[in-house]
């Protein structure tokens, strides 16, 4: 692998955890999604240069449902559901910033040690590639966690897959990339968009999944 | 290869998969019920035949003797869920918690999930069993929240948020085998292939295996129910429908064993990677004591079972981590009787749920005078699962307990410990439901009995009798797991 390449996936890795930082703090439904769209848009990115270095046709198509199903549907669905909710207001954290940021750069010191220890025998690329996928992971769990605002939660879990995808793209000749990223867009589609978001607003007149657990089973 | 003389494997996938579509468009939901039962029972009978013609592997498939016990368990349960599912919606309809158009959906989400949990047991590449457990994952949310009361969204919600972290943390495993993998097997499909990698192990990276295995684990352990991941099954179990309840306690939860097992497979044949028993018999005795006592504050029926499921889960998971022939002996039939008693326990609650109108353990009193046909099995059905000999679970319990005492007697101590204490607590419950005065309440209920007579009849005879044959073939695998 030649230097250049090297760096241009180092880099665009690098931008994805950033990014995953940037949604930690952002306490607007909008700018929330605008900054997912453009992590969205470095994951394509980052998924057509892996394709690209590798000569692995397929994974255009994973960059493709990156970009055109997370970069652009998902954001102006989501847009869309909140401008007809009017919940455009302030994201309510459980944790504050401060706290979060720390945790979160506990969880990339965490990755890194782990990872780069771990996979002393993988090639370098690999390897610090993992070692961002997981941060980006590991960060979409911390956004899942501190949020209760159920468009930000599946915001998480988006970013959170977005490191999946990053993590599977750097897997050299990794088989089925392209079926489990439409595995995942399905999954997301279908459960958030299709269904839940309007039942529950349907119910709750709200989109804070605080109002979800008010039933806890049995404390009624 | 040579073309086997039918392909089982295909037909299996193919079956749902065609019914699933069908039975979308299908309006009468009379003929959809009776096609979704037929549907089953035609799977079964393939699932079946697997015994006598063992179909071949491939790529992409696999048949071994460890899945066959699964697939044939599966299918089995399937059908007579159906056969459930078909008298208890009927009640749904005219008490209108379900519409026409709902049980539509319904029907083809049961044959969906069918597929999928068969395609997850068969496939022989762990990327193509990923995407199978998701589906999996997919469709019982979608059926978790069929009824839309707001505990029902709520249950699909926290079912959605942690089955979907879960199966991340899955993939993400999965790809760290795939690496562990390409050194060895090289790139492309080969490193993700079941027969391959189980080959090649031995000469793959410990470290790298033991990473994936400790998010393998986690991932596939939320969706077995072990605590502390198991937040979102009592809330599945509870505000979906029943037939689904028996589903997600009989078979998915089997389904995401299975998967757990097969990676535990992959690092016992490496030697220099962490032993995976011990984190799992953690795993199991943990969830088997915290179960026991959650038992104890239930007050709704279908959650004192669902927390039932979480217990036996952590002794099924607990046996397999302890391992040796014994002990995986033991596991395999106390998985087996685990589905077999727990379906035919969500049988009878959902018919009782249905007859006292109300699902609150303090409302539903003397069963046994008002439904003595519901009571009694009721009584029978939680005999069983506590453990009560003559039944089933009573034989696997005792093996469990004994092989762990022979290997670490600490263990089986703890394990004793909470076998008993879960046996307190639903002796208890059962009680008050059982006997004594019966609450208001007494509708008739149009429950097929069969269904539960079936599954209680199997684990009574599995107590009383296990053919040899079914034993010599119990021992076969076991000794597979090690």
């Amino acid at each position: 692998m030649t230097g250049l390449s090297f760096d241009v996936s180092h880099l665009l890795a690098g931008a994805l955890v950033l990014f995953s930082f940037v949604l930690l703090y952002q306490n607007r439904l909008y700018a929330l999604l605008n900054v997912f769209a453009l992590q969205a848009v470095v994951l394509s990115l980052s998924v057509a240069w892996q394709a690209y270095v590798q000569g692995a046709a397929h994974l255009y198509v994973t960059a493709a449902i990156a970009f055109g199903f997370k970069a652009v549907v998902i954001p102006l669905a989501l847009h869309r559901i909140i401008a007809r909710l009017g919940i455009h207001r302030d994201v309510e954290n459980v944790v504050g910033v401060g706290p979060t940021m720390l945790a979160g750069l506990a969880l990339v010191a965490l990755s890194v040690v782990v990872m780069l220890r771990v996979a002393s025998e993988a090639d370098a690329l690999a390897r610090e590639d993992l070692a961002f996928a997981l941060s980006v992971v590991l960060l979409g769990m911390l956004m899942m966690v501190v949020r209760r605002n159920a468009v930000s939660m599946v915001v998480g879990f988006m970013s959170l897959e977005n490191g999946l995808i990053l993590a599977a793209a750097g897997a050299k000749g990794m088989p089925l990339v392209v079926e489990i990223s439409v595995a995942f867009s399905v999954l997301v589609a279908l459960t958030i968009i299709g269904v839940f978001l309007f039942r529950i607003a349907e119910r709750f007149d709200t989109v804070d999944a605080h109002a979800l657990d008010q039933f806890q089973g049995e404390r009624q | 290869m040579t073309a086997p003389p039918f392909d089982g494997v295909t037909a299996i996938l193919v079956l749902p998969a065609a019914t699933a579509a069908v039975l979308a468009f299908l309006p009468a939901y009379r003929v959809s019920a009776a096609v979704n039962v037929v549907s089953s029972l035609a799977t079964f009978a393939l699932a079946a035949s697997f015994f006598l013609f063992k179909p071949a592997s491939g790529l992409y498939f696999l048949v071994d003797d460890l899945n066959i016990v699964f697939v044939v368990l599966n299918a089995f349960v399937a059908f007579t869920a159906s056969v459930f599912s078909a008298s208890y919606i009927a009640h749904e309809l005219a008490t209108g918690r379900l519409t026409p158009t709902h049980l539509r959906f319904y029907h083809a989400m049961y044959q969906a999930l069918l597929f999928a949990m068969n395609l997850a047991l068969v496939a022989n590449n762990i990327g193509l069993m990923w995407v199978a457990i998701e589906m999996a994952t997919l469709t019982t949310v979608a059926m978790v929240g069929v009824y839309r009361t707001p505990e029902a969204i709520e249950a699909a919600w926290k079912y959605f948020i942690l089955g979907s972290v879960g199966i991340a943390l899955a993939l993400f495993g999965t790809i760290l085998v795939y690496m562990a993998a390409r050194p060895v097997l090289g790139e492309g499909l080969d490193g993700m292939v079941w027969t391959k990698l189980m080959a090649r192990v031995s000469e793959f990276e410990p470290a790298l295996l033991n990473l994936a295995f400790v998010f393998l684990m986690l991932g596939y352990g939320t969706k077995v129910g072990l605590a502390p991941l198991h937040a979102w099954l009592p809330d599945a179990h509870a505000e979906g429908p029943t037939p689904i309840s028996a589903v997600l306690s009989g078979l998915l939860l089997n389904v995401a064993l299975y998967a757990v097992l097969r990676f535990k497979l992959l690092l016992d044949a490496n030697a220099q990677a962490i032993a995976p028993g011990p984190l799992m018999a953690t795993l199991g005795v943990v969830s088997l004591i915290f179960a026991a006592f959650m038992l104890y504050q239930r007050r709704d029926i279908k959650r004192l079972f669902a927390f039932s499921s979480i217990e036996h889960m952590g002794v099924i998971v607990f046996a397999f981590g302890i391992g040796g022939p014994l002990a995986n002996f033991a596991g395999l039939l106390h998985m087996t009787m685990h589905s077999l008693t727990k379906s035919a326990i969500f049988f009878t609650v959902g018919h009782i749920a249905q007859a006292k109108g109300t699902q609150s353990i303090a409302d539903i009193r003397g069963l046994t005078v008002s439904h003595p046909a519901l009571g009694w099995s009721l009584v029978l059905g939680v005999f069983a699962i506590a453990g009560l000999p003559p039944m089933g679970v009573f034989t696997s319990e005792f093996l469990i307990i004994s092989s762990t005492f022979a290997r670490e007697p600490r263990l089986a101590v703890l394990l004793a410990f909470g076998l008993i204490l879960a046996f307190g607590a639903l002796v208890l419950r059962l009680q008050g439901m059982a006997f004594g005065e019966p609450s208001p309440g007494d509708r008739r209920s149009t429950a097929s009995s069969l269904p539960i007579a079936a599954h209680l009849g199997l684990v009574l005879a599995a107590g009383l009798y296990l053919p040899p044959p079914l034993v010599a073939w119990f021992q076969h695998v076991a000794a597979m797991l090690r």
